[in-house]
Parts: structure tokens; C-alpha cells; sequence
């Protein structure tokens, strides 16, 4: 095949062109941003514009509300991932499961909550949690459990939002699982049923570590997701209450877009972006290290 | 005793289907719930215990909506959105999909390598100066500042190479020695093949154009340019005691997205599949 220069750039450079003139080029500004004082007196008149060199990451660092963001941010990761996971690799293996009736129904119900709009099933979430009127308090009330306010106090907050969030997106992880599951080959369960393996000696020993890539797959982009925590607290809590649910995204907007801070939000940014990249390179690191120690 | 009747006096069996009952309510329930309550009268679901289904079912809160807080601009809006941005986006992302997958020119890989590499930026990092950049071409508070940086995604042209590449090369060789160009190839040859990921991209990107709200809320400052999403949100806001206004409202929101799932829905899941499978 002789090489189409021209038609080959033709082709590929609209999309090139929205790439780097709308991403790629600021990614770059945005990193020189966060080296500059760049406020609402710069966004009047550029020339009140200055080299701030590290400045901007060093006010970050030494912000108190920064920290709390990045806790809170944390709580959600720790607490949201795993949960989130968990469930849907559960609800993956019941559907797998030769067992389970009404397939097709159930896989669309469960994946249902991933397709709706983030900040409308926020606000219905909102009134499910409500103290007085949702029906959380009043599900829990019919046994026993006292009605807790769980957007309006600052230990509840986080974990409610946790659980609005596994629950708008464990269906998505969850197909992916039954595709890993369907991928198993069923000798392998025949061969341990004969060996008189029991149902979760099968999961211990055949599910899992055929997952093995798969789960550290998802976890990986999973975790990177949770990581970009911002319309959830936005629409329900508004940050609050006592900024229990300001999330590091969250910082991000308001230093950025109402206070105007530009170069400031730009470097919240960028630390959260060397975060996510540290976290998941030492999950990936993690994986394979497994990996490798229960094949050797 | 039959099979089936042996199927289900299994406790296991009964179990599982059990829990995919419990799992199935616990997605399902917030849903319709929303609806449920978006028929209710204003008022009625503050009271205690909050009730389950309407007493007297009524519309008046879509007609409220929709007469007075003009959810009928927002839909159109949103709609104009996110059907620009499928359009656009599908071409551009398929265009060059299919050239990184079966076109041979000077520097492919190196392109492709280095796209590869950009995705696990965030977007986040390259809002502010975004912002700026649009503000500076006039285009925020436009839809365009919306559409234009959405119009090509590297997943996209990611998941169409992957697709592309099944297309045997004798096919395009052979269009070619009957003295197509590569433009009529790639109509007339490869899209029609291409079909089934042009499906999966264009839902993909209408439903996540549809659902985004962290973009059209920073670019959009003017009221009457808002998305379904930006305007629910700022409703919310000054509604909050008004929940059956607002779950009239996340109805509108939600309920084309669902429609266009459930019609489409084996192009969506296969799509979310082939991102995983690499």
C-alpha cells in the first residue's frame, strides 16, 4: 500500500484542529496560567498581569479550605469507589448467574440510572434524602432508625452524596463485568464443579482472578471519575453544610468562575491532575504486581 | 416434577432473583418516584407520611413549567446543542478514526501516540484558559462556545480506529483501482460499513452532551441560552420547597435521554463494552 500523505492529514486534521486548539493548546496555557497572578483586575486589562512563579501553589497548599476539599474529595473516593465496584460486580455475577430470570429486563433497570441527566436526578435525590418529607428517613423510620439529616449534617453529607453516586453509575461497570464474566470459559467451572468446588470457592478461585485485568481496569477509571467530584455537591449541598461536601473540583469552580482567581484555580487544577495521575499509576503498579505474584 | 417447577423451589435460584428484585427497586424506585410526585399537587409530597402516588393526579406543574418557567426555550436549547454536537462530532471523530486505522501517511503514529497520551488529561485543567480563549474569539455566552470544543473527542476516534480496522484493505484497494477518490471511498465504501460505531458514537454524544452541565454553566451566563441541566439547576435553587415543580421538571430532563436509551440501547452498552475491551 503506497503512503496517502496529503488525504491521510486531510482526514484526520479537522478533528486534530478541534483537538489542539480546544484541549492540547490549553492544557499548555493553563499550566503557564497557574505560574501567573492572573485575577479580575488581569481579566479588565491584561496588563495588570504578572509572573506570580510558584506563588499560586504555594497559597493553594497553605489554604485551609484546599485540605478540607481534598479530605472531602478523599472520603468520597475511598468510601464511593469500593461501594460502587463492589455493587456492581455483585449485580453482575446475579445476572450472569443461570439462575437469574428476566435478564434483559433487569440488566436495562439497573443500567437505567447511568443514562439520566447527573443534575436532574440530583435534585430528586435531594427530596429522597430530605429530613422531614423523604422517603429515606420515612423507610428507615419503619424500623427503628431515627430520621437523620443527611444533607444537612456535616457527617452525613459526604456519605449521602456517596450513595447518590453508586447509585447513578454502578450499571456502567457493571455491563463491563458481565462481559468479563461472559469471557470466562465454562470448562473451567465444570472442571472445579467435578473437583467439588463450592459456589464461591468457583468465585474465589475462577471469577476473580479471570477478572484479575478487568477490575483493575475499572478501578482505575473509576476512581479517576470519582476524583472529578463537582455537580453532585453543587446541586445538593452547595458545598455545605459547614463546606463538608467542597470538593477539590469544586474549589476549582468557585476560585475560578465567581471569584475569578484564574491562575489560583488553574493550579488547584493541575494538583489535582498530578494527584489522579499518582493515584492510579500506583494502582496500576499495585495490579500488576499481583498480577505477577499469583502467577509465579 | 418438571424442570422449571424444580428451578424454582431452588432456595438459590430464589435468592438470586431475590436480589436482583432488591437491586432492580433500588434503581428503579428514585425514578418513579420522580414521576409519581411530578404529578402530584403543589404541596402535597411535603406532607408526612410523604405520600407514594398522587391523590388527585394533575399536570398543572408541566404546565406551570412550561408556561411560566419557559422550560419549553430550555428544552429547544438543549436540543439544538446536542444535536449539533452529535452531528459534528460523529464526522470529525469518524473521519479520522477510519484514517488512523486504514489510511497509511507521514507521522500516523506518532498523531495517534500522542492522542493516546493526552487522554488521561482532565478536562478541568483546560477550562480557565478555555474560557479565556473563547471569551477572546467572542464566543462565550454563545452556543458555539459549547459545541466547538466538543466537536472532536479522542475516545471517539479511538473507538472508531478499533472498529476501522476490520475493514479489509483489498476492499478500499479495489474501489480505488476503479478510480474512486479517497472522499467517495469514504462515503460510499467505508461509512456504510462503519454503521454500527457511527450508532454507538452518536448516542454516546448525544446523551453525554444532553446530561453535561459543568461547561454550558460556565460558559453560558445569559438565562435565556441555557440547557436543560443549567436551568434545572438554578430552578432548584430557587424552588427548593417546590419538589413537585422540580420533579416536573427532571422529567422533561430525563425522560427523552431514557427514551432514546431503551430505543437504542444495544449500541450504547456494546460502545461502553468495546472502551473497556482494548
Amino acid at each position: 500500500m503506497k503512503p496517502r500523505n496529503l488525504a491521510g492529514w486531510m482526514f484526520v486534521a479537522p478533528a486534530l484542529a478541534v483537538i489542539g486548539l480546544f484541549f492540547i493548546l490549553p492544557v499548555a496555557a493553563g499550566l503557564a496560567l497557574s505560574f501567573t497572578d492572573f485575577d479580575l483586575y488581569a481579566l479588565a486589562d491584561l496588563r495588570n498581569l504578572r509572573f506570580a512563579g510558584l506563588d499560586n501553589y504555594v497559597r493553594v497548599l497553605s489554604l485551609p479550605l484546599f485540605w478540607t476539599a481534598l479530605l472531602n474529595t478523599l472520603e468520597f473516593v475511598v468510601l464511593g469507589v469500593p461501594l460502587s465496584i463492589g455493587l456492581s460486580l455483585g449485580c453482575a455475577v446475579l445476572l450472569q448467574s443461570p439462575l437469574a430470570r428476566f435478564k434483559p429486563f433487569f440488566r436495562t433497570a439497573l443500567f437505567a440510572p447511568v443514562v439520566t441527566t447527573l443534575v436532574a436526578v440530583a435534585v430528586i435525590w435531594r427530596y429522597l434524602f430530605h429530613v422531614r418529607y423523604g422517603l429515606i428517613n420515612s423507610g428507615l423510620g419503619h424500623i427503628g432508625i431515627g430520621p437523620i439529616d443527611w444533607l444537612g449534617d456535616p457527617h452525613w453529607s459526604m456519605p449521602a452524596i456517596v450513595v447518590f453516586a453508586v447509585w447513578k453509575g454502578f450499571g456502567a461497570n457493571m455491563i463491563i463485568f458481565v462481559a468479563a464474566l461472559q469471557a470466562i470459559p465454562d470448562e473451567l467451572y465444570e472442571a472445579a464443579r467435578i473437583d467439588g468446588a463450592r459456589r464461591w470457592a468457583q468465585f474465589r478461585h475462577i471469577t476473580l482472578p479471570m477478572l484479575g485485568p478487568t477490575l483493575l481496569m475499572v478501578s482505575v477509571l473509576t476512581m479517576a471519575g470519582y476524583f472529578q467530584l463537582f455537580a453532585e455537591p453543587y446541586v445538593m449541598t452547595q458545598g455545605g453544610p459547614l463546606q463538608s461536601t467542597v470538593s477539590v473540583l469544586y474549589l476549582m469552580y468557585e476560585e475560578g468562575f465567581r471569584w475569578w482567581n484564574l491562575g489560583q484555580a488553574s493550579a488547584v487544577a493541575f494538583l489535582l491532575f498530578v494527584l489522579m495521575v499518582g493515584v492510579t499509576q500506583a494502582m496500576r503498579r499495585l495490579g500488576r504486581g499481583t498480577e505477577e505474584a499469583a502467577s509465579a | 416434577m418438571t424442570a422449571a417447577s424444580k428451578r424454582r423451589r431452588d432456595p438459590v435460584a430464589l435468592a438470586v432473583n431475590f436480589a436482583l428484585v432488591l437491586a432492580a427497586c433500588f434503581a428503579l424506585a428514585p425514578l418513579l418516584w420522580m414521576l409519581s410526585v411530578s404529578f402530584m399537587q403543589a404541596g402535597e409530597a411535603s406532607s408526612y407520611p410523604p405520600p407514594l402516588l398522587p391523590a388527585h393526579p394533575t399536570l398543572a406543574n408541566y404546565v406551570q413549567l412550561f408556561a411560566q418557567a419557559g422550560m419549553g426555550r430550555y428544552f429547544v436549547n438543549s436540543l439544538v446543542v446536542a444535536t449539533a454536537l452529535t452531528l459534528g462530532s460523529v464526522l470529525f471523530n469518524v473521519m479520522a478514526g477510519y484514517a488512523f486505522a486504514k489510511l497509511k501517511f507521514k507521522g500516523r503514529d506518532a498523531a495517534f501516540q500522542a492522542l493516546m497520551a493526552a487522554l488521561v488529561i482532565p478536562g478541568q485543567v483546560a477550562m480557565m484558559p478555555l474560557y479565556l480563549m473563547l471569551k477572546q474569539m467572542g464566543l462565550v455566552n454563545t452556543w458555539a462556545g459549547v459545541v466547538l470544543p466538543g466537536l472532536a473527542g479522542i475516545f471517539g476516534i479511538y473507538m472508531v480506529r478499533q472498529y476501522a480496522r476490520s475493514i479489509p484493505d483489498a476492499l478500499i484497494e479495489a474501489a480505488r483501482i476503479d478510480g474512486a477518490g479517497e472522499w467517495r471511498i469514504f462515503w460510499q465504501v467505508v461509512l456504510p460499513m462503519l454503521k454500527p460505531v457511527v450508532v454507538t458514537l452518536a448516542v454516546f454524544a448525544f446523551l453525554g452532551s444532553w446530561n453535561d452541565f459543568m461547561w454550558p454553566l460556565i460558559v453560558l451566563t445569559d438565562g435565556q441560552l441555557h440547557t436543560l441541566p443549567v436551568a434545572l439547576a438554578s430552578l432548584s435553587r430557587e424552588h427548593v420547597q417546590d419538589s413537585e415543580l422540580m420533579m416536573a421538571g427532571a422529567v422533561v430532563t430525563v425522560l427523552p435521554v431514557l427514551i432514546l436509551f431503551l430505543a437504542l440501547q444495544k449500541h450504547y452498552m456494546q460502545g461502553l463494552m468495546m472502551g473497556s475491551v482494548k
